[in-house]
């Protein structure tokens, strides 16, 4: 059993984002990329499929800022390889383009299982588990919550609306976007990164010059023009804290 | 090529699902601007179509393999129908079917995709989808100049009022035996769900906390301020997921949608999928140290004081 986990890296949310000069692209020179949280997940799952059935999991990465972080930090968590597809070009890479590249690199790889997240926050055209799977011709199931990989089939969990779960079994190999893992993602210290990185593990491999066009035009970026905004309160915990008792009063959910 | 505008209905438990009232309203105005029609794949529910009356016709599919929501059954399914309609405008939502199949229309139909649209208007031939993007915090406007296109649209976007309307559509059942034969994905079965505990939505004051919540340790603060209001503590997928919270009291598009009369949002960004499950709550009071972060949008009152400071002193003001 192969397990493959593509993994990305995204700009921080958390962080404000400027946008380029020409409006199309969130300006990235001063931004703080993490990887994407629900690829995170993916490889949780898959780390826990290698422990209940010793198959070997591959995580693999664009060259995209601090991705190197990304794939020691799975080498860490148990990934037994980790793969850089490197000569991608900087900026925002189209999902279509993304998964083109990957699709190439797979095509030569082998394996029974590609779980990667269910989205991600730059997702415009599409999330990358479908696009690799229609790409593949493979089955693809997303917004899954557990993978069990017996033999030539797994058994998935998906969320459906409002909290239903169905259980499918897939043909593999199949191609899983991952909502959640089975388990939180588990911790792994700096030093024990800082180990992987010292092995040098991470394998450099040219990505393949695929096609991968969106097919539309991407006017510009802008944000959110707001409709309403929360009146804000000002002044120090105190204060603030006896506004909202106020609040909350006068709305008749507390005495007094 | 047509003019055509094709909704997919989504379907749970018997009952259309809100959300395709509303794209088939938007669906309408689109058809209307190009001089297109409306039309709808119903699959495994054709006793529901009766309901979709703002549609010009139905597509209904009946089979064994569509008698449960089967992501590879649908597709194959729905490519076939764009094939032989060829709509100019493919509409589904970006709930579970919509990530499961409009990237794959896309590759499948060689059209483009815009994934997590609030807006879609028709602009001469073509059409302008605003999207949203890094967790709602910008949104991108994409224009779909093409013959052909596929649009996730986030539920809520548009009025469901406009998609329903009181007269029957034209039926048209379509043969789906020929393209679901060899399908490698089965539904096995139904997860039976954890009871929960506590019934969040029946609860008039909800404390509910997000990822500005560190470690399970750091919960006990907001537990408190739960207590002290007599109401059940509730939370974002971040916290379930983690196990810090049990799925039940999980606010959002994968849990449940609240509509309390005070939400407190302790710690909660605001992105998209937590708000599609508690933006009709009647008051919505919100901290989170970013001054930017999009639950100030829905919320009716905010503050950026951190939360570990604002909640003792909460606390002190409400324990009798």
């Amino acid at each position: 059993m192969k397990v493959i986990v593509p993994v990305k890296q995204v700009p921080d949310v958390v962080e404000d984002l400027e946008l380029t000069a020409d409006g199309t692209d969130v300006d990235r020179e001063f931004l703080k990329f993490v990887v994407n949280e629900f690829d995170e997940q993916a490889l949780e799952e898959a780390l826990c499929i290698k422990e209940s059935s010793g198959a070997a999991v591959v995580v693999v990465g664009l060259d995209e800022p601090d991705v190197d972080q990304a794939l020691y930090g799975a080498l860490a968590k148990g990934a037994d390889r980790a793969v850089k597809l490197v000569g991608t070009g900087e900026g925002w890479l189209p999902g279509h383009r993304r998964s083109a590249i990957l699709a190439a690199w797979l095509a030569g790889e082998g394996y029974d299982l590609v779980l990667t997240g269910v989205q991600a926050a730059d997702d415009l055209d599409g999330q990358l588990a479908t696009l690799l799977g229609a790409r593949l011709g493979l089955p693809h199931i997303s917004v899954v919550v557990r993978v069990d990989a017996e033999g030539s089939a797994a058994r998935v969990r998906q969320e459906l609306a409002g909290g239903t779960v169905v259980e499918e079994a897939v043909a593999l190999p199949a191609v899983i976007g991952v909502q959640a893992a089975r388990q939180a993602p588990r911790y792994v210290s700096i030093s024990r990164i800082r180990q992987a990185q010292q092995s040098g593990a991470v394998e450099e491999v040219p990505a393949a010059t695929a096609d991968g066009a969106t097919g539309f035009r991407l006017r510009r970026l802008l944000a959110p023009e707001r409709t309403s905004h929360a009146e804000m309160l000002r002044g120090g915990p105190g204060e603030v804290a006896e506004r909202i008792v106020e609040l909350i009063r006068a709305k008749g959910l507390i005495p007094g | 090529m047509s003019n055509d505008v094709l909704v997919l209905a989504e379907h749970q438990g018997g009952a259309l699902c809100t959300v395709t009232f509303e794209l088939a309203g938007r669906a309408r105005e689109l058809a209307d601007a190009w001089g297109g029609q409306v039309q709808v794949a119903l699959l495994g529910a054709s006793n529901l179509a009766g309901q979709l009356g703002s549609a010009d016709v139905v597509f209904t599919a009946e089979h064994p393999a569509l008698a449960d929501y089967n992501p590879e059954a649908y597709e194959r399914v729905l490519l076939s129908i764009v094939h032989a309609r060829t709509p100019r405008l493919v509409l589904l939502s970006t709930a579970t079917a919509g990530l499961d199949l409009s990237a794959a229309l896309s590759v499948g139909w060689d059209a483009p995709v815009v994934s997590s649209v609030v807006g879609l208007s028709a602009e001469g031939e073509g059409a302008l989808a605003t999207a949203q993007i890094y967790g709602g915090k910008l949104l991108a406007e994409v224009e779909l100049a093409g013959s052909r296109a596929v649009c996730a649209v986030i539920a809520g976007s548009f009025p469901a009022a406009a998609g329903r309307r009181d007269r029957p559509p034209a039926v048209e059942a379509i043969d789906a035996a020929a393209v679901l034969d060899g399908l490698r994905t089965s539904v096995t079965g139904v997860v039976t769900a954890e009871a929960g505990d506590v019934d969040i939505t029946a609860a008039d004051v909800l404390v509910s906390v997000g990822r500005g919540i560190g470690s399970r340790d750091d919960l006990e603060v907001a537990e408190e301020l739960a207590d002290a209001l007599g109401a059940p503590l509730a939370g974002s997928r971040p916290l379930t997921d983690q196990g810090w919270l049990p799925k039940s009291r999980q606010v959002g598009k994968s849990g449940v949608t609240v509509k309390p009369k005070l939400y407190l949002a302790l710690g909660i960004s605001g992105a998209p999928e937590h708000v599609e499950g508690m933006r009709d709550a009647e008051l919505v009071i919100a901290c989170n140290t970013d001054a930017k972060a999009p639950i100030f949008d829905v919320a009716h009152y905010g503050t950026t004081v951190d939360l570990f400071d604002l909640v003792p002193e909460l606390v002190k003001r409400l324990k009798p």
